[in-house]
């Protein structure tokens, strides 16, 4: 039970992107379409998850034995980092498909807040590994949620009249800000 | 004091040195030869990821290349400069093809062409075809939103007095505008041959001359006039075989009704509309 509310709360309540404002950068820079959208909801997903074990593994094992947990972020970076070039490395080789489709995507996340921030709260509200690896997939399929329908959304506005000086970003903020309200709807959820 | 320091210091170093030679090991362990000439000509490339060549981006393109499924004049943002440098890295010449540009085909603009209805929907050619085809009276010609001009990321056509034009100058044939037409009035055509026919009406003459007054009614005379068969009447409407067409202008003075547009010929009177 306390799992599913892990993920629900993680996908709704406390969106990564709409609540906690978190990887505001490829929301607001990848939402154009859809489709590329989805690509970097997955590409998202799969870091996030690998990223939420991995930094776990290593507050566990080296950062609470050494007691030096206030090098948390640093080394997190750091792992991420290195993360994300292995599995970009090793995607290349064994699945050019999947690489075609996650790789424009890939190197873009290995800053990305949204992936820093979720290994940061799983340390933070003391989750253990599963609870860490489905707070990792729930928070990013939050993301994929949240930058899915704002792409929708700026696909349908490029269509629709508005100000000239709201054009691009203005807009899109202004949207953002809108739908963010919308989640604060789920507040009530859990 | 020297714990606090040192082992900050140690976890860090060997994190990083950990992950410097895990990476290093799968670059080499899982290295994917790439052809020398990608990189060279991914240099080349003007790296603005425009995809205007049809490609995912310069990256891809460049790949396309190398590999030999893209030609070697294929970015046309390079133009034929930067196709004689590629063709330089590939070892071969570059065909000097001419170059093409985009033409809308129609003529209908407000004067010539009559409204069915006022349509004050979506500003987008998309939407308006689908209510009846848009608010032109004729159905295969320019519905004058702007779809196009949207979409082009070189400002290189204008809706002008409802019609769709081509700036000739500032077009690359990148085929974004053929490709967001939802009349399909848009073609290539080599940028020297300056004889076209702006209509893609099919209709016969007379319901033709009912919806505008520019457009093709099928009479036959300007095939009859050109002396290079260069002009092909297929379901009444003419179209022009640009591979044997001279510019010599014998189909303007020819037919009036239908419509050539060649700047001189506007200005000397050949032709009625123009």
């Amino acid at each position: 039970m306390k799992l599913i509310i892990i993920v629900l709360s993680a996908i709704f309540v406390n969106n990564f992107v709409l609540s906690r404002f978190l990887g505001i950068c490829p929301f607001l820079g990848v939402s154009k379409k859809v489709e590329t959208a989805l690509g970097m909801g997955i590409a998202v997903t799969f870091v996030m998850a690998l990223a939420s074990v991995m930094t776990w593994i290593v507050q566990i094992a080296i950062l609470v034995p050494l007691k030096i947990e206030y090098m948390q972020t640093i080394a997190f970076i750091l792992v991420i980092a290195g993360l994300v070039q292995f599995v970009e490395m090793v995607m290349k080789k064994t699945s050019p498909t999947l690489y075609q489709a996650l790789g424009v995507y890939l190197p873009l996340i290995t800053t990305n807040c949204a992936v820093l921030g979720v290994a940061i709260l799983n340390i933070e509200s003391k989750f253990n590994i599963m609870e860490t690896l489905l707070n990792g997939i729930g928070g990013a399929l939050g993301f994929t949620l949240a930058i899915v329908l704002f792409a929708g959304i700026r696909e349908r506005m490029e269509l629709a009249p508005y100000p000239k000086s709201l054009e691009g970003f203005p807009i899109a903020l202004i949207t953002a800000s809108l739908l963010s309200i919308a989640f604060l709807g789920f507040s009530g959820l859990l | 004091m020297i714990n606090e320091l040192l082992w900050p210091t140690v976890t860090l170093g060997g994190l990083a040195i950990f992950f410097g030679i895990v990476l290093t090991y799968a670059s080499k362990k899982f290295e994917v030869k790439t052809d020398p000439k990608v990189e060279q000509i991914r240099f080349l490339l003007p790296g603005a990821n425009c995809g205007a060549c049809g490609y995912a981006g310069c990256d891809a393109l460049a790949e396309s290349i190398a590999d030999g499924s893209a030609s070697v004049s294929a970015c046309p943002v390079g133009g034929t400069v930067l196709a004689q440098k590629v063709a330089d890295i590939m070892g071969v010449t570059a065909e000097n093809s001419e170059r093409m540009v985009a033409r809308v085909l129609c003529n209908g603009d407000k004067e010539n062409a009559k409204e069915k209805y006022i349509y004050q929907g979506i500003e987008d050619c998309k939407a308006a075809e689908m209510l009846a085809g848009g608010s032109k009276g004729c159905k295969y010609g320019c519905t004058g939103l702007g779809t196009c001009e949207k979409v082009c990321p070189f400002d290189a056509i204008h809706v002008i007095n409802g019609v769709a034009v081509v700036d000739e100058d500032k077009c690359t044939a990148c085929k974004k505008c053929i490709e967001a037409c939802p009349k399909k009035i848009i073609a290539l055509v080599p940028v020297s041959k300056k004889v076209r026919v702006l209509c893609k009406n099919i209709d016969k003459g007379k319901e033709v001359m009912g919806v505008c007054k520019v457009g093709c009614i099928g009479c036959r005379r300007c095939v009859k006039a050109c002396e290079f068969d260069a002009i092909i009447f297929e379901n009444n409407l003419a179209r022009i075989d640009y591979e044997k067409c001279t510019n010599c202008g014998a189909a303007q003075r020819s037919v009036p009704l239908i419509q050539f547009l060649m700047k001189q010929n506007r200005k000397s009177g050949f032709c009625r509309f123009f």
